[in-house]
């Protein structure tokens, strides 16, 4: 061997060896190194996790009557992933489809597409899941067709047809309560996208308002995950894991369906009634609360929806309807998500402002038909001198200028529009004593939150609203160019983010910009009537497993106390009686054996509805009942509903009728809802549960 | 006679036919064609089993291959491997003939886009690429150890003959096409050139025509498209998720999932399920890995490691500069195509059909690895001192 070929034997060695060296140290990375990273990969390959869903809660009423149940319907599901690679993208299938359920194609068309696919304006009704599972356009169909689809699968690639269960809100009673459960729906992106702790799964339903959103992570229960391992081929090979299903927890609320179904047709008939005698009345609520713990006992929103028809596959027509103007966008959940002016009802709080300025409550003031403030004068309601007159009359017969003179006084000690530093602010502070810029922390979504203009408030306002205002006339529409209008924006520009006369004398009757919740006010007169407690209202009332294992209780809670003295508090009890006596109140009331107390109100609204009508005014009717000992507050609210006592405060009396079990002017204790008071005990929770025979 | 000889007579006094073996390489090779039997059984058995076929159909005919694969080993020791020169041109003619065949309308098959194969009756096939091997490494080694033997360096001419002569048989292959096995060749064939002390100017320059050939046959389309397909997808495994580079990235995630200690013979749910195709052959490694994990796969590159360590010391010990280089050839041959075949299943290497030397099922491929054992024991049993 020469030197060369020697050296090249070697060279030739210490490479192949050094490729084998290669060889290992990338096995060594891919299985060591990079292995776990390499494992998880292989996982996804082989496995596949079918979702057995958990059957969801019951929700129940107070005494175990079923609100919501689960119920097996028949799902006609569209898989996208097949549809789609049709020449036509599916549409002669779904459109045969849609023939045979008897469903609008565009229905069945916007069902099957993710909401990202549509376009903003047509979005309604879109599938807010994803493209990977199957999208059903009904979970209702008709077995037998049902069993075409089946059979023909020839006719109907990519349709099939299965049970599932439905989520069934059965209206026992009649009663509805849409607002107050909610729905369910698939799980979208963005709830995936939350990551708040909860694993989902993509073929979930879950809780999309309502209690149903509330209390999802209670009532979904935890899926069934049976993983099983394939082949190239999608074949099963074996089962990795197979983990059951745990049902979800029942929801024990407070209501009462009796009463649910009684408050929501005493507001129908409230809005009906302004309806039939010219008003517009485009809207209601009304809450009915145990003044005692602040447990909701009934809630009802008016216009309302069938709650069962997000199972049933909104449609379109359907979808457009709930949030329409037209119709009074009947999604909304007015008791917690309606602001509107309190308008008298605010009175009270006005009553403990004066008190607490050190007015005397036992004294008379008088009522003149106008008072005059700044240069613009103030009228009484309807322009009526009333004389001179006791406190407790003034709130009976609902007396305006009184709280004009009082509140145009104060604002003058404070200062007026150049305040002292150390300006009283007794209006605003005995208002934000009953917290009327604080949700009340119900348990259910959405809820809005009333707003105080107080100066703070109107500082914020005014660097707002400046610009505008302070050219007015450049950026207002034309026909907002009134003389009134302009002398008014000239005003703003110039002390907008000062608290002015007008203010507030507007402020102590509960006009101008001070708004609140049906809610709210029904927390604030729940509160007068106990002696100043503040409760945070609540629906449920507890969790029960399956098993009654009870997982949670909800405790009632004190939030907050009015910020007036017991004697006031007497007398203001004592002033709201004498309005269902003698006041506002008394017709309607007339010959009603159980004593309440209550306040009308008849909100002014600013502004113009769609059609160009001026706003017809909002109907109060805020109370609580038996007087001398209180149990339950009321209030009802119609918006452009017309005079407080003729539409609002006759569905309060209805509302009492069912509670105190009252016919004409007579009591039957065991027709009352509650004879002993609301349940405090749990029920026993089944499907089948009757309301109770009386 | 030497002492090991004397050892292993056998009782009639005659040697076995064993005898003259080296028993080092021989228990490697046999580890491996054990480790590979059990690989390809774990590889088709489930397949098989879940498509109502017989599990064991390709065990038994991998056990058959084996057993031919032996016959040829010792037939191949048989005859002194300086006399095998003299048959050197039928051995290089019957491969050029089997390639001219293979390409011949009618008579060769298509597999994987490769032209490659031949039917024999019976569902049998065989590619005389695998064979051609040997015959290229045989004629060169033999052209190039004339002059040596007058302890001449070769000349410009010998290695141009060389060339010649491993360049007819490249340039067949290179039409089926058959990228892998041409490129193996050229390796192999660049060793032995560069260990027969041939100037080294000629290394040098057949590395660089290497480079430039593989270089211009992408882009000039020399290479199908399908091929190209398979080099781009080592580039970027994801650019096509359904073909090649699914492959790849299957057969990554294969071996990678594996770990330590693998997920145990027959157990693999990727191997199971059959992600990655062609384990049985092509991607053998990938059922090593994820069933045998990090110590099953490092122990057989430590066998193969075994094997070229003892295939080197038998290529340095031979007498003649023929011996020595048809040896280095075989050696570069295997090398190479292990590191082809098992860097292409994780990704250190572009994907060409090629597959994994003992390991791999497939007859033809058998056949060549065990003749070419059969060569490396020649020599060894043809040392002395």
């Amino acid at each position: 061997m020469n030197q060369r070929s020697r050296l090249s034997l070697l060279v030739t060695q210490v490479f192949i060896l050094s490729l084998m060296i290669a060889l290992f140290g990338r096995v060594f990375y891919l299985q060591i190194g990079a292995g776990s990273k390499y494992r998880d990969a292989a996982l996804s390959i082989q496995s596949r996790d079918i979702v057995d869903p958990a059957t969801r809660g019951l929700i129940v009423d107070s005494s175990g009557v079923p609100l919501a149940l689960n119920r097996v319907g028949l799902a006609v599901t569209v898989d996208r992933s097949v549809v789609d690679k049709q020449t036509d993208k599916g549409e002669a299938v779904l459109r045969r489809t849609a023939k045979l359920l008897k469903l609008k194609y565009v229905d069945v068309y916007r069902h099957t597409r993710l909401c990202g696919e549509l376009t903003t304006k047509s979005q309604a009704g879109c599938w807010t899941g994803t493209r990977y599972q199957p999208i059903p356009i009904t979970k209702d169909a008709d077995p037998n067709i049902a069993l075409q689809i089946v059979e023909r699968a020839d006719l109907f690639p990519g349709i099939d047809a299965a049970p599932v269960a439905v989520r069934n809100y059965p209206g026992i009673v009649g009663v509805n309560a849409a607002h107050l459960l909610g729905y369910v729906g698939p799980l979208t992106e963005s709830d995936l996208a939350m990551n708040d702790g909860t694993k989902y799964f993509r073929s979930e339903s879950i809780g999309k308002a309502g209690l149903e959103y509330q209390y999802d992570s209670y009532l979904r229960g935890t899926p069934g995950i049976r993983t099983v391992i394939v082949d190239r081929k999608e074949t099963v090979t074996s089962e990795s894991q197979n983990i059951a299903s745990a049902p979800g927890d029942h929801l024990v609320t407070s209501l009462d369906v009796r009463l649910q179904a009684s408050t929501e047709s005493a507001l129908a008939d409230a809005v009906l009634r302004a309806r039939s005698t010219g008003h517009r009345a485009d809207g209601g609520a009304a809450v009915v609360m145990d003044v005692r713990t602040g447990r909701i006992l009934a809630l009802a929103s008016y216009p309302t929806y069938d709650p069962n028809i997000w199972e049933k596959g909104l449609t379109v027509q359907q979808a457009k309807d709930l949030f329409s103007e037209t119709t009074g966008v009947p999604a909304l959940n007015r008791p917690l998500q309606g602001l509107y002016a309190p308008a008298s009802t605010f009175k009270a709080v006005s009553l403990v402002a004066a008190a607490n300025a050190g007015y005397d409550l036992n004294t008379t003031y008088s009522c003149p038909a106008q008072v005059s403030v700044g240069n613009r004068d103030f009228q009484n309601f309807e322009s009526k001198s009333q004389g001179t007159i006791t406190m407790k009359t003034a709130i009976a017969i609902s007396c305006d200028t009184i709280w004009y003179k009082i509140a145009f006084d104060e604002w003058i000690r404070d200062g007026g529009l150049s305040p002292k530093k150390s300006a009283k602010d007794y209006f605003f502070s005995a208002a934000r004593g009953f917290q009327i810029a604080e949700r009340t922390g119900i348990d259910l979504p959405s809820e809005s939150l009333g707003r105080l203009p107080d100066r703070n408030w109107r500082l914020d306002w005014y660097a707002a609203n400046k610009n505008y205002f302070c050219n007015y006339e450049k950026r207002a529409a034309k026909k907002e160019l009134t003389p009134f209008l302009i002398a008014l924006a000239k005003e703003n520009c110039v002390d907008g983010a000062k608290i002015r006369g007008g203010d507030a004398v507007n402020f102590a009757i509960g006009q101008g910009d001070t708004v609140i919740t049906p809610l709210k006010l029904t927390q604030m007169y729940a509160a007068i009537s106990n002696g100043g407690k503040i409760w945070q209202p609540t629906v449920a009332r507890a969790v029960v497993k399956t098993d009654g294992t009870v997982v949670k209780k909800v405790i009632p809670k004190i939030i907050g106390k009015l910020p007036a003295t017991a004697s006031t508090l007497t007398f203001l009890k004592g002033a709201l009686r004498e309005v269902v006596v003698s006041g506002t109140g008394a017709g309607v009331f007339s010959g009603f054996p159980i004593a309440i107390s209550g306040k009308t109100g008849t909100g002014e609204v600013f502004g113009l509805n769609s059609d160009g009508t001026k706003k017809d005014n909002t109907s109060w009717f805020a109370s609580f009942g038996p007087s001398e000992k209180p149990r339950y507050a009321v209030v009802v609210m119609v918006s452009q509903g017309g005079f407080g006592a003729s539409t609002s405060a006759v569905a309060v009396r209805k509302i009492y009728e069912t509670l105190f079990g009252v016919t004409g002017s007579i009591v039957n204790p065991k027709a009352a809802i509650f004879p002993k008071g609301p349940p405090t005990s749990l029920p026993k929770i089944s499907a089948t549960t009757k309301v109770a025979k009386k | 006679m030497s002492r090991s000889d004397f050892k292993r007579r056998g009782r009639q006094g005659r040697p076995a036919i064993w005898a003259g073996f080296d028993p080092i390489l021989s228990f490697a090779v046999f580890a491996l064609l054990v480790l590979g039997t059990l690989l390809v059984y774990a590889a088709t058995r489930a397949w098989y089993a879940s498509n109502g076929l017989d599990p064991q159909y390709y065990l038994k005919r991998h056990i058959f291959n084996i057993l031919i694969g032996l016959a040829l080993t010792f037939g191949t020791t048989a005859i002194d491997y300086r006399l095998l020169r003299a048959y050197t041109p039928i051995l290089w003619g019957i491969g050029v003939l089997g390639l001219l065949i293979v390409l011949m309308p009618g008579l060769g098959n298509t597999v994987n886009g490769a032209k490659a194969w031949i039917s024999l009756p019976g569902g049998f096939q065989i590619q005389p690429a695998e064979l051609a091997k040997i015959s290229i490494i045989i004629g060169i080694s033999m052209i190039l150890s004339e002059r040596l033997n007058e302890n001449r360096e070769p000349s410009h001419k010998d290695v141009w003959q060389a060339l010649v002569v491993a360049g007819i048989p490249i340039a067949l292959i290179l039409l089926q096409p058959d990228m892998g096995t041409v490129m193996i060749i050229s390796a192999s064939v660049v060793t032995i050139i560069a260990v027969s002390g041939a100037p080294s100017r000629w290394v040098a320059g057949l590395l660089i025509v290497a480079v430039i050939g593989g270089f211009t046959a992408v882009k000039v389309g020399v290479v199908s498209e399908y091929q190209i397909k398979r080099l781009q997808s080592f580039v970027d495994p994801t650019a096509d998720p359904q073909s090649s580079g699914y492959q790849l990235r299957q057969s990554r995630i294969t071996v990678g999932s594996g770990g330590l200690l693998g997920k145990g013979l027959f157990d693999g749910p990727q191997t199971n399920g059959r992600f990655v195709p062609e384990q049985q052959t092509d991607f053998i490694f990938t059922v090593a890995g994820e069933e045998l994990g990090f110590l099953g796969s490092g122990f057989i590159l430590l066998l193969y490691f075994v094997i070229f360590i003892r295939a080197f010391r038998i290529a340095r010990r031979s007498q003649d500069p023929f011996g020595r280089m048809m040896c280095t050839g075989v050696i570069a041959w295997f090398a190479f195509q292990a590191f082809e075949n098992i860097g292409m299943t994780m990704g250190l290497m572009p994907m060409t059909g090629v597959p994994l030397p003992f390991m791999s099922y497939g007859g033809s491929s058998m056949f060549a690895n065990l003749i070419g054992i059969g060569l490396l024991q020649n020599v060894h049993a043809r040392q002395r001192g």
